[in-house]
């Protein structure tokens, strides 16, 4: 009558399952309504947390659509970690091949779009360098100087109107997305992250600086039409830069 | 050595502390004397949730109150989750830190609901194992906080006031009396709180908490109360308290509110209801 674990965390994610022997009421009669307390307060819990990660992919697919979806995630992805804050990050690939959602085909980069916000809402601080300590680096210098990104800034690519369909959901009488592959770059000033949009040219020159290498090489790869000024100006203005070296 | 001496709640209201409640809460205090926080919510690297915390722990002190470590675990504990929580204690430096008799964890699934344990010496001797674990990566001596049961479990072969008076004894714990988590076991399991309260070792809690329930049926139609915390604490619930402070003395008690949040004044209303309390204890 010992009452495993393993049994107790079965009967939980499988509904269909009878309630394990040996849990009972104060008289010692079997109960079932009352291991279904646990059954949906894990259920519950779990769904909200969802809720809560994916704000924009729970308007787009409606309350209903998205707890069932989200039962279905639960089971098959349980948390690794008590951090609910982080909770999720599997579901664009989760989307990618969940039957029912197929049709929606930017649903899995605009979850892309809402776990960069969450993550650089938690990132760590870090003091920005100021316009003035860059402009003090001669030219040639710059070139070869390698730029270190906030640990909050945050890059994607899509081919959907990822931003405008955030915008759209939750920012008051923002226009309607249009149809359109839309990049975008995460900073976060103070507390709160914010989206812009970015051409391709910014986003391999960003990606390049992610990736480690130096400031000239990151422009040729941006390659011709790319404007340093404007997106080194924005990066400035947004405490997006950390370190110079 | 386990240190005690690190807790340092007031004997006096405290709240759970939720975010869209921080300007009414560091503006107009009133008698609010510390705020609890779930640990696991202040876990990220930066941003506001610390710098909120960071702020409200120079204007009250903090209890941290953790709802993930698993402690009734079968497996170990892991170490990732205690470094965390190591880390938060060690820059916070709280006022006091408890965690549930309950486990949430299982084959590194966090299942993120309070799941109850046998009472059995078996358990005693692992829930004693992970909070030595604890309280030795912690340096400081943790609360437990008696749960909400729903079921019961055949094999249990002792009460659970005596379980956790074992676990005291085995350990140096200190202990976290909720007492709507009394009246709502009761409820269910069918025994006295009254009795429940007489029977706990009222000089090793350290901290009380206070929350609102639910009222469902169970399968043969008797009351199963849902410890919810998404209502005002109830009536009888206020009366247990009045008949434990009675019997404790003062303690740093706190309200807790955790869904269907309402508005600061509702809360605060709460608050001042438990300072009430408090302050009928006689000195």
């Amino acid at each position: 009558m010992i009452v495993t674990q393993s049994e107790f965390t079965a009967g939980i994610l499988d509904p269909k399952r009878p309630a394990p022997e040996g849990l009972q009421d104060g008289t010692g009669a079997p109960t079932t309504k009352r291991f279904d307390v646990y059954r949906n307060n894990v259920a519950v819990s779990l769904t909200d947390a969802l809720v809560n990660a994916f704000p924009v992919i729970h308007k787009l697919v409606g309350d209903e659509f998205f707890r069932a979806m989200a039962g279905v995630y639960l089971r098959t992805h349980l948390p690794d970690t008590a951090l609910m804050m982080f909770y999720g990050n599997e579901m664009p690939k989760f989307l990618k091949r969940f039957g029912p959602a197929q049709s929606l085909h930017y649903l899995p980069d605009v979850a892309r779009l809402e776990i960069a916000m969450r993550k650089s809402y938690h990132a760590a601080d870090a003091a920005p360098v100021s316009a003035d300590a860059l402009g003090q680096i001669a030219p040639d210098a710059l070139m070869a100087a390698k730029l270190t990104l906030a640990p909050a800034v945050q890059i994607l690519q899509s081919s959907h109107p990822i931003h405008g369909l955030w915008q759209a959901n939750m920012v008051a009488d923002a226009p309607k997305p249009v149809k359109q592959a839309e990049n975008v770059l995460i900073t976060r000033p103070q507390f709160d992250p914010v989206q812009h949009l970015i051409s391709d040219a910014d986003l391999t020159f960003l990606t390049a600086l992610q990736d480690g290498h130096a400031l000239g090489v990151a422009m040729s790869k941006a390659g011709p039409g790319f404007d340093l000024g404007t997106i080194l100006g924005l990066l400035l203005r947004q405490g997006a830069l950390t370190e110079i070296s | 050595m386990l240190d005690a001496t690190q807790n340092t709640l007031p004997a006096k209201p405290g709240v759970g502390y939720k975010p869209q409640h921080y300007s009414d809460i560091t503006a107009n205090p009133g008698p609010l004397g510390w705020l609890e926080v779930h640990a696991e919510n202040y876990m990220g690297d930066g941003g506001r949730p610390l710098a909120q915390l960071r702020h409200l722990s120079e204007q009250f002190p903090i209890s941290v109150h953790g709802v993930g470590l698993s402690i009734g675990g079968e497996g170990r504990l892991d170490p990732d989750h205690l470094a965390r929580l190591k880390h938060l204690c060690g820059w916070l430096n709280p006022a006091s830190f408890s965690e549930h008799l309950a486990w949430s964890t299982h084959d590194s699934h966090f299942l993120n609901d309070l799941l109850p344990l046998p009472y059995t010496q078996a358990t005693v001797a692992r829930v004693s194992d992970h909070i030595d674990e604890v309280q030795n990566a912690l340096g400081r001596q943790m609360l437990l906080e008696n749960p909400s049961s729903y079921l019961a479990f055949a094999e249990s072969d002792m009460s659970e006031t005596d379980f956790l008076k074992a676990v005291v004894a085995r350990t140096g714990c200190g202990l976290l009396l909720d007492v709507n988590n009394v009246f709502v076991s009761a409820t269910n399991l069918g025994f006295t709180p009254q009795g429940y309260i007489d029977a706990f070792p009222l000089d090793k809690v350290g901290e009380i908490h206070l929350g609102g329930h639910d009222e469902d049926h169970d399968d043969h139609g008797a009351p199963l109360l849902i410890d919810s915390h998404g209502r005002e604490v109830a009536d009888p619930v206020w009366a247990l308290l009045d008949y434990t402070l009675a019997r404790s003395g003062t303690k740093p008690l706190l309200v807790e509110w955790d869904t269907d949040v309402p508005d600061w004044p509702v809360l605060a209303a709460e608050v001042a209801r438990a300072a009430a309390a408090l302050e009928m204890v006689p000195a």
